[in-house]
């Protein structure tokens, strides 16, 4: 029975508008880049083949190297600080106390926001000379620093502002998730004696795992291509290049430098590392993940 | 009123505290936000170190520091030429001295600036076509990978999921010149059609629908149930608190849209509000009153929707136990 089922190719009537849209404007413009990034093209003249240059350039670019790197602290610091506040904040919120709606819809209300309107706002608050945050340092007696303006603080600044921005949206998850756990489990622990550690040990944790996957390889997969922020906060890649982060070089090389062909290839090398962790997250990871 | 005042827990207690002092972080940027938007220059572009909250116009009692008087003595002066320059005929008038500030002045300089009218009216209409039949559309697509087995269905899957990690900023050279040759630039079916399919969507609604009993579904099609029955009578039904979330998220997504708008359309009877924004942002420059200004008015419609929706959304949130 189940082997017929396996044979049953109608089920992708249910996924063809899906499939037609994304191989439409996703999956075939993917292949007609992979092809450009073996060229070297302007887009004004014609394309010159020079097969595999692009990615020995990219082999021996200290700037992606060092874009990678910023990629990377990007994302190791970003993810598990959004997660482990936003799972706080969602076990906070599964709690039946007053003011439930109230508390999540403050938290959710930099999700719904722009990251242009909210860029404007932050570049004001870590302004150097009139800022809010050189302000409040000032009643620590903190002595004001140049944030996005200097080397140090520039990245730490953008995933302040990114972690902030991004909160209340796992938040939501994190609930919904904690919300599918049945309360007698709970309830029985209890009966058991069992401490508020164990009980998120060995009930909460396990089963709250196919959210926390979700959030996981979304979230990573999003600080990979981390642009807009930086774009906005940080232009030329900030102080001595601190903030410039993989999107924003392929951007920059794409639309300023016009070098289709090598900024392709950077797009490509980007896809292979996110699809590389996602592979593993799926295949090593997701054996730990509790589905019922 | 006892009654809500009464802490029944002493753990309660804890957890309202640690939520207010993290919704405190969460909420301050946009009150800093507001209050800048209804400042002058001359009160933001100051390198004193005290925090005021309120501006001028919220607080005219309280401006008893040298400095506000000093201010309100320069404002003064900045009026009485004003007054004297509108006693002569317009024609003579000396264009280089200002009106005096007033209140609302950074938000009628940012609405002049740009056609803020349309470009809500456009961002509206893409933003809730592209929810309605993506949503539809997902939600279809995840009911086969969580219910059916098929061929190729792993692959189909990772395939789907690999849409998602190629950055947007590489699809955009390849997607502008094929939506060129349809002649589909400035026009709002560049702005709806590619997003009719979100791989994020399916993958969400997925995870939800695997939760599902499938034992449901078994016996369902053994009593005559067709497929999209069940997903209609069945599926749908018990989904709404996800599809809800999902919607909003869709909703939000659109509406924050930004780089690709500004690539497809270069038309400003088809500008989105994003695109608006970053036209003025760099316009304004370092024009803090005006630039909170427009920020403010960005974002003050998708919050006034956010409390509309709120009700629906929290049912959404309490109802997801649809497991027993």
């Amino acid at each position: 029975m189940a082997n017929k089922r396996n044979k049953d190719w109608s089920a992708y009537l249910y996924l063809m508008p899906v499939i037609v849209i994304l191989v439409i404007f996703h999956v075939l413009p993917i292949f007609y880049s992979l092809a450009v990034s073996f060229y070297e093209w302007d887009l004004i003249g014609a394309p010159e083949f020079v097969g595999a240059s692009n990615y020995l350039r990219l082999a021996d670019d200290p700037m992606f190297y060092k874009s990678l790197w910023n990629t990377v602290y990007y994302a190791a610091i970003s993810v598990p600080l959004s997660i482990f506040f936003s799972m706080l904040i969602a076990m906070l919120l599964n709690n039946p106390i007053s003011a439930i709606g109230f508390y999540r819809t403050v938290y959710f209300i930099p999700v719904i926001t722009s990251i242009n309107a909210v860029a404007i706002v932050w570049n004001f608050i870590y302004h150097p000379d009139f800022g809010l945050l050189n302000k409040v340092l000032d009643i620590f007696s903190i002595n004001p620093q140049t944030w996005l303006q200097d080397p140090f603080w520039a990245m730490p600044c953008i995933i302040l502002m990114s972690v902030w921005k991004g909160l209340g949206h796992n938040v939501i998850i994190f609930l919904a998730g904690l919300q599918n756990i049945p309360k007698h489990l709970y309830e029985a622990a209890r009966i058991d004696g069992a401490s508020r550690w164990q009980q998120f040990r060995h009930i909460t944790w396990p089963l709250l795992s196919p959210t926390t996957f979700f959030v996981f390889t979304i979230s990573t997969i999003g600080s990979f291509q981390v642009f807009s922020q930086v774009y906005m906060m940080t232009p030329r890649g900030g102080p001595l290049k601190s903030t410039m982060v993989i999107v924003y070089y392929l951007y920059r090389k794409a639309f300023e430098q016009f070098e289709f062909g090598y900024a392709l290839a950077i797009a490509f090398t980007l896809f292979m590392i996110i699809f590389a962790c996602t592979l593993f997250n799926k295949l090593y990871l997701e054996k730990k993940v509790h589905y019922s | 009123m006892q009654n809500t005042l009464k802490v029944k827990n002493p753990a309660h207690v804890a957890i309202h505290t640690l939520l207010i002092i993290g919704g405190f972080f969460m909420l301050f940027p946009f009150v800093w936000m507001i209050s800048t938007s209804f400042k002058g220059d001359d009160e933001i572009l100051t390198t004193s170190k005290e925090i005021v909250l309120l501006p001028d116009v919220a607080r005219p009692d309280m401006l008893n520091s040298q400095e506000d008087r000093d201010r309100i003595e320069r404002r003064a002066e900045r009026q009485r030429l004003w007054d004297k320059e509108q006693e002569k005929p317009a024609a003579e008038r000396d264009k280089k001295v200002r009106a005096p500030f007033k209140w609302y002045d950074n938000y009628v300089y940012a609405w002049k600036a740009q056609p803020f009218y349309r470009f809500f009216l456009n961002t509206l209409f893409v933003t809730i076509t592209v929810t309605a039949v993506s949503l539809f559309f997902a939600s279809l697509a995840a009911y086969a990978f969580a219910f059916f087995d098929f061929p190729l269905k792993d692959l189909a899957f990772m395939l789907m999921l690999g849409t998602m990690m190629l950055p947007q900023q590489a699809l955009l050279i390849p997607n502008y010149i094929f939506l060129s040759k349809l002649g589909w630039i400035n026009t709002y079916l560049s702005l709806i059609v590619p997003w009719l399919a979100s791989a994020y969507s399916v993958f969400f609604l997925r995870q939800f629908f695997k939760q599902l009993p499938k034992d449901l579904f078994e016996a369902a099609t053994i009593d005559g149930c067709t497929r999209f029955q069940f997903y209609y009578m069945v599926v749908l039904p018990l989904s709404k608190p996800p599809m809800v979330t999902l919607g909003i998220f869709s909703f939000l997504a659109n509406w924050n849209s930004f780089v690709w708008p500004l690539i497809v359309t270069n038309d400003t009877n088809l500008r989105v509000i994003q695109v608006g924004l970053s036209y003025f942002s760099s316009e304004a420059g370092t024009r803090w009153g005006p630039l909170m200004a427009a920020s403010t008015m960005t974002i003050l419609p998708l919050v006034i929707m956010y409390f509309l929706a709120q009700k629906q959304f929290v049912e959404s949130q309490a109802t997801t136990g649809m497991k027993e």
